[in-house]
């Protein structure tokens, strides 16, 4: 017999018990599609404990693989070194001027806190995880790292890369959490937009920009104007750098993230000691499951 | 004496094969790529496995195996959870059905037959998961995966089959 080729039909009996089998799983399917639907909470222990069980060998296999795509990266970014150091020497330049400025308004907001006697914020903690593994699916956009209850992750503590938000956590295991993106469909955000503090909320669907709603009619926003958190709601602090207004035509306002989501290798998770505000931590998993 | 125990756990793994083969693509289907060319429209290699194993060795792919695969897959991948385990059983449960019709037909009728299933299957996923978040999601992102899918499968089907030639003959 070819490897290729396809065998005859088996015997009745057999197949007959395997056909009810095979309905009696499709049903199950279907039933616990709906049940997870109905009450999100019900699944969440068998998720996490899946996804702990998992979470060596999902670890193990994103290595090699994080290595390899490093040298490709390496190898394409050697081809462009020329256009890239130049690039860098005048971004090298003008951040120079603004370390000048920066370094001037710090000592000038230091000066204005002792006049004021403003408590400061508590300092933030941080837990630094990688990322081993992503949504394989196309309509879903979360992902998993390797730190979980065990390392001092909570649900809805905010995750950051040095260049600004990246989502928020939805799922704790002992060892691994998920994290929502903030372009997935389920994300909602209230940000702050500009100087002038324009409200809104950051919605996304599954593209790569995420689109800023509920805002007033009235408001004129230009390109390139940069939005944070605003920390209305609790979850997230004030102030973390989320994108730019990207654009503003009929399709709504678009945003350009700062992080770029597909191409994550180390993440901070952050601890602002905001543990569980929202409706008791219980909205994460809704968010997820819905 | 040995020498049997070692036979008969060789005839074991190799029973094993297509369904363990099935969850090394999961776990792989979750491994980060970062490559933002690459990752968005990652083709769905779980799928592959099924439509291959189910059509060409359904005696060692049972169906409670298909079921178990979906639901770790969409644990894995967030998902909500059932969705890939009935869209799998859906691929399963036609391929199961017309193995009759694709006995001894040539590769071309199998690859043709896995465009009909992937369409169903990614056109399924959407619907499945609009239903879920009760919204229109843009369906964009699964045709580029759709085209992609197709193209890939003769060079995957061809390792599975490489992998095939190590099984034990039906009994």
């Amino acid at each position: 017999m070819r490897p290729e080729s396809i065998q005859p039909v088996a015997a009745p009996l057999w197949a007959l018990a395997q056909r009810f089998m095979f309905l009696f799983l499709l049903l199950a399917a279907g039933a616990v599609l709906l049940i997870g639907k109905a009450d999100p909470q019900l699944f969440e222990r068998a998720r996490n404990a899946v996804t702990d069980a998992f979470a060596p060998v999902l670890d193990a296999v994103s290595r090699p693989i994080a290595t390899g795509t490093a040298l490709y990266e390496d190898a394409r970014l050697l081809l462009r070194l020329r256009a890239e150091n130049s690039a860098l020497r005048a971004t090298n330049a003008r951040l120079l001027r603004w370390q000048a400025a920066a370094r001037t308004l710090a000592a000038e907001n230091a000066q204005l806190r002792d006049l004021l006697r403003f408590v400061p914020d508590q300092p933030v903690k941080f837990i630094s995880a990688r990322v081993i593994a992503d949504s394989g699916g196309s309509f879903v956009r979360t992902m998993l790292v390797n730190a979980g209850r065990r390392d001092g992750v909570a649900k809805d503590f905010p995750v950051v890369t040095g260049d600004g938000l990246i989502g928020r956590i939805v799922e704790t295991g002992e060892r691994a959490s998920r994290i929502l993106l903030i372009n997935d469909l389920n994300s909602r955000i209230p940000v702050v937009i500009g100087p002038n503090r324009y409200r809104a909320v950051l919605a996304g669907d599954n593209t790569n920009r995420p689109t800023a709603l509920y805002l007033a009619a009235t408001v004129q926003l230009k390109t390139g104007a940069r939005i944070v958190t605003s920390g209305q709601g609790g979850v997230f602090p004030p102030g973390l750098p989320v994108g730019i207004v990207a654009s503003t035509g009929a399709g709504g306002v678009r945003v350009e993230t700062f992080v770029r989501t597909d191409r994550l290798d180390y993440v901070r998770i952050l601890d602002f000691g905001l543990v569980n505000i929202l409706d008791g931590g219980q909205a994460g998993a809704a968010a997820l499951s819905r | 004496m040995k020498a049997m125990i070692w036979r008969q756990i060789d005839v074991v793994l190799r029973n094993m094969t297509p369904v363990l083969v099935t969850l090394c693509l999961v776990v792989l289907s979750v491994t980060p790529l970062r490559l933002p060319e690459i990752s968005f429209v990652a083709p769905p290699l779980v799928l592959m496995s099924v439509y291959y194993w189910s059509l060409h060795r359904t005696d060692l792919f049972p169906a409670i195996g298909v079921f178990g695969i979906g639901l770790l897959y969409d644990i894995l991948s967030g998902a909500p959870m059932g969705l890939n385990a009935f869209i799998l059983l859906g691929v399963f449960g036609v391929c199961v059905s017309q193995r009759r019709f694709f006995y001894g037909k040539s590769f071309l009728v199998v690859w043709w037959g896995f465009m009909i299933v992937a369409g169903g299957a990614l056109a399924a996923e959407w619907l499945l998961m609009s239903v879920v978040r009760e919204t229109v999601i843009s369906p964009q992102p699964a045709y580029f995966k759709y085209l992609l899918t197709i193209a890939l499968y003769p060079p995957v089907a061809w390792l599975f089959a490489w992998i095939h030639r190590f099984l034990p003959r039906t009994a």
